[in-house]
């Protein structure tokens, strides 16, 4: 997702901060210096700016110890695993300890905006590694200072003390609980050199599973999301939206409207221009102001709008398929952009024993997440305050700041817990939409998007179709691999992609096989479409395993090969292949293989089934994690069920192991979600889904009653979570499904392919 | 089993939701409380709940029944509040997941709790409403039968759910036996 911009972050020292507040609590955080280097970090870093002050870590005289939570925090996980990381290098009793959702830290710095807390976004799974790096230094300073501070009140020196749950223990035994240092401690100057960290063996919180620490909010309604944020006099504002991209209004009759009780206000919003990138408002809209959200959707309901379709009204999900087609005949290749070509494909086919071909096709997808896009803003001459359920809340702060003027100094912008992200929420064209609105009255508004709202104007995974071939030699070897995929490109009016190639979130360079086969070759030919595009749960991969893991597994048995055997003798020795995208810098075959094993053990894979059963498996290497999935189903009279489904991962060290439970489990069923039932499909320019009816999410009845997760204990750096159990659940589906019935599905989503057949 | 007392209810409905002296108000109770709603009888009770009451634990997710986010109990029966216009519910009882404990958390709420159930959280207020509905009428309920609920959650926190469902069942039997062994 937003990892997949691939910044390069300056390395750099890190220094303590440390203030009092008025209350008189021990306020720890920490600076960020650039190094003279410029160099690499291997994974994203946090994008800081030097000089500035970021603020986690509160200890009250009582010893309660306040954590700040920097992250979004849209299911997974990281309200609860970014302050463990703090409160194991802090040394706190984790039940002590509370943690406050900080708001967008954004400040005004002599050379430009800074990040007061760094890294806030969530995308590409990369906040535990972010987090991993920066949030252990500011729980680690903040120990020493209370070292320092017990140090000078026993007159020991701070080598010979240590703490423990909170408290600063002296070689005789004397004990000082946190509490009583914080006065002393927070007038001490900060280290100027990052701390030593912890030995692992020694982790008290890390890697304990630790539930989400707004669990009892929840469960009882009392956590604000951004769709339930309220203030005295907010109007309810639904927009009704041009169902074409580049469409506009022609004309606006608004007179029974008007007349619906409630309704105060009748405004239009201008959306992306004709070409333009997609920063603001997706398309031209009226929006309805109301004082309930009942008046605002009757309302909108009575508004007479012409809109004038504009350039893409033609556009149908039939024709896509005709010209990716048509894209793909041979006669085209001249047109592909090569992403990674090794060998000699063309030579390596005309010696070989036999070339086999498949074809792999995958919809456009929305993320529907379960709270829709929402968000309460209150925009006045010199101040703006937004809250929303956000995943990139940097860019909100840009797009209101583009919208209204305001500095972004003085947008006040709180993030609340948010009802699922899956990356719609890296794009902020709601926030543009309500910063639109609301520029336009003095009152606060809340915006609200209906379900058929989210389903039409989404950011949609790319379409893509694959053309597949392999060539194999006398022995039997894989001498060639091709990949052709004619996708509508994910790189697609995005002025932040504008530097990267056209194929970057749509293909993976150095993703299995490559590397593997000495003659390989992946290319993209781009489709037009005038869809919005976006990141969606594991960009690039959550389509490209689909592909690649279903034609492995037609290798396999042209072969007449185990698939799990080929994949194993595939990756070969254990050994580091050079990687170059996100989750690089190196592809580890041997934790690749780990995870085919661990699933393969769990299921008992090989053993003898029943006759309608099948076994399938299929893994990934998604953003650092590795992920298999082996799955046991049957599909009589084409009725697909799940009886087992095991997911194997190794994302290095885990943080929260309920946590990365929860991700797995998640992931897979919504992998399993998006292959059975999950596409968006055009028809005269327009989304035909509107709701659930039509956009089918899974539900528990058919769902798998379980999804076994096997955890691979790793002391590697740690990988995020969010996204590796999803993208090689779809292919463990294709593929058992064609273990039990030899049907060989090659497009998703499944649908009623195989009732239709069976 | 320890209980622990329920967070404070959200603040009291504004003066202007009840107005008892109007005939021609509606009358209704909402977690135990009397309301008198004298606005349009269309409006789903999903808005009146939301907007008026400011009762927001109860979600909304598509509006036309299709996913229970709005997931309420009527007469201890799960309803779609999003599909439950308020003229039907003229001296009803509604409870929703800001009512569902009484004074301490209701054993689903302590099983969602141990089980860690929610990843984002959105639809796990209609998920525990939907199961309270099951468990009143099913206190054994199988996997099957669980997976009658066809409440949808995007997250995929099924499995846990599932697990919850027959840990709430679990201790409410340990209740109801400490119950028994007191009497
Ligand atoms: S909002 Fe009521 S069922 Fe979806
Ligand atoms: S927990 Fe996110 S929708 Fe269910």
């Amino acid at each position: 997702m937003k990892g997949d911009r691939t910044l390069a972050s300056p390395s750099r020292r890190r220094f303590l901060v440390a203030g009092a507040t008025v209350s008189g609590a021990l306020i720890v955080g920490w600076r960020a210096a650039q190094a003279q280097t410029q160099q690499a970090l291997p994974y994203l870093g946090a994008r800081i700016e030097p000089q500035l002050l970021g603020v986690f870590v509160r200890i009250e005289k009582n010893g309660d110890v306040i954590i700040g939570a920097r992250g979004c925090e849209i299911g997974q996980g990281v309200k609860t695993s970014l302050p463990m990381l703090i409160a194991e290098e802090l040394d706190v009793d984790w039940n002590r300890v509370r943690v406050e959702q900080l708001p967008y830290g954004y400040i005004d710095t002599d050379k430009g905006p800074g990040d007061k807390y760094g890294e806030q976004g969530a995308g590409g799974s990369t906040s535990i590694p972010i987090a991993w790096k920066d949030l252990r230094q500011a729980g680690a300073a903040a120990r020493w200072l209370l070292l320092v501070a017990a140090s000078a009140k026993l007159n020991i020196p701070a080598g010979q003390l240590h703490t423990e749950s909170g408290s600063v223990i002296a070689p005789d035994g004397t004990k000082l609980g946190y509490g009583e240092l914080v006065d002393a401690a927070s007038k001490l100057d900060p280290p100027t050199e990052p701390r030593t960290l912890k030995d692992p063996a020694a982790y008290k919180i890390i890697g304990k599973p630790t539930p989400t620490v707004d669990a009892r909010e929840i469960v009882t309604g009392q956590t604000e999301f951004g769709i339930d944020a309220y203030r005295a006099d907010v109007l309810i504002a639904v927009v009704a939206r041009c169902p074409w991209i580049d469409g506009e209004i022609v004309s606006v009759d608004d007179a029974e409207t008007r007349k619906v009780a409630g309704v105060k206000d009748v405004l239009r919003i201008a959306g992306t221009k004709p070409g333009e990138s997609f920063d603001g408002a997706l398309v031209d809209g009226v929006a309805v102001l109301a004082t309930s959200t009942w008046a605002a959707l009757k309302g909108r309901e009575k508004l007479k709008i012409e809109w004038k379709p504009g350039p893409f009204a033609d556009e149908s999900s039939d024709g896509l398929r005709k010209r990716a087609d048509e894209l793909l005949r041979p006669a085209n290749a001249g047109n592909a952009v090569p992403v990674r070509r090794d060998g000699d494909v063309d030579k390596a086919r005309k010696a070989a024993r036999k070339t086999i071909e498949a074809r792999y096709t995958v919809p456009f997808l929305a993320h529907a997440t379960m709270e829709p896009p929402a968000a309460l803003i209150h925009v006045t001459k010199d101040k703006v305050l937004l809250i929303a359920s956000l995943q990139e809340p940097e860019g909100a702060s840009e797009v209101i700041n583009a919208i209204t003027g305001v500095p972004r100094s003085k947008i006040e912008i709180r993030m609340t817990r948010a009802g699922g992200g899956f990356g719609r929420r890296l794009k902020n064209d709601y926030i543009a939409e309500a910063a639109l609105i609301a520029k336009q009255t003095d009152k606060p508004v809340k915006l609200l998007w209906t379900r058929d709202d989210d389903l039409r104007h989404d950011f949609y995974r790319p379409y893509c179709m694959f053309q597949m071939a392999a060539s194999l030699d006398r022995k039997n070897e894989v001498t060639a691999w091709s990949m052709h995929c004619a996708a509508t490109p994910r790189n697609h009016r995005d002025k932040r992609m504008k530097d990267r190639p056209l194929w970057a979130s749509t293909l993976v360079p150095d993703d299995f096989p490559a590397g593997l086969i000495a003659n390989f070759d992946l290319s993209l030919l781009a489709l037009d479409s005038g869809q919005p595009r976006g990141w969606w749960r594991a960009p690039a991969h959550n389509a490209t395993a689909f592909a690649v893991q279903s034609f492995i597994d037609e290798i396999a048995v042209a072969l007449k090969q185990d698939p799990l055997a080929l994949r194993l003798k595939l990756l070969g020795e254990p050994r580091q292949l050079p990687y170059k995208g996100h989750g690089g810098p190196s592809f580890d075959t041997g934790r690749m293989a780990a995870v085919f094993n661990a699933a393969a053990a769990k299921i008992n894979w090989g053993r003898k089934l029943d006759r309608d059963r099948g076994l399938g498996i299929a893994g990934n290497f998604t953003f650092g994690g590795y992920a298999a999935h082996a799955l046991e189903v049957s599909a009589i009279d084409g009725n697909v069920v799940v009886h087992r489904a095991v997911c194997a991962i190794d994302v290095g060290r885990v943080v929260n192991p309920l946590g990365l439970e929860a991700q797995t489990i998640g992931g897979t069923i919504d992998g399993l979600s998006t292959a059975l039932n999950l596409a968006i499909t055009l028809k005269d320019g327009k989304v035909q889904q509107s709701n659930f009816g039509d956009y089918p999410l899974l539900r528990m009845g058919q769902a798998p009653v379980d999804v076994e997760v096997v955890i691979i204990d790793s002391d590697k750096e740690p990988a995020g979570a969010g996204e590796m159990a999803l993208p090689s659940a779809l292919p463990a589906l294709t593929n058992a499904l064609y273990a039990a019935t030899q049907i060989r599905l090659r497009e998703l989503p499944i649908g009623d392919q195989l009732r239709k057949i069976l | 089993m320890q209980t622990t007392p329920t967070h404070p209810a959200k603040p009291a409905a504004p003066a202007a939701a009840a107005k008892p002296d109007d005939d021609k108000a509606l009358p209704l109770r909402i977690n135990g409380r009397a309301y008198s709603f004298d606005g349009d009888e269309l409006m789903p009770l999903l808005w009146y709940l939301r907007d008026v009451l400011r009762l927001t634990g109860t979600k909304f997710g598509c509006g036309v029944g299709a996913c229970g986010a709005c997931t309420v109990l009527v007469d201890g029966k799960a309803q779609r509040a999003c599909v439950t216009p308020m003229k039907t519910l003229a001296k009803r009882e509604v409870t929703t997941i800001e009512g569902l404990a009484n004074g301490e958390l209701h054993p689903l709420q302590q099983a969602w709790i141990e089980i860690d159930v929610p990843q984002c959280g959105y639809c796990q207020a209609g998920q525990i409403m939907a199961a309270a509905d099951l468990l009143k009428r099913n206190p054994n309920p199988n996997d099957e039968e669980i997976g009658k609920i066809s409440n949808l959650c995007r997250c995929g926190t099924y499995p846990r759910i599932r697990k919850a469902i027959k840990r709430a069942a679990e201790i409410t039997k340990e209740h109801a036996a400490r119950e028994g062994g007191k009497s």
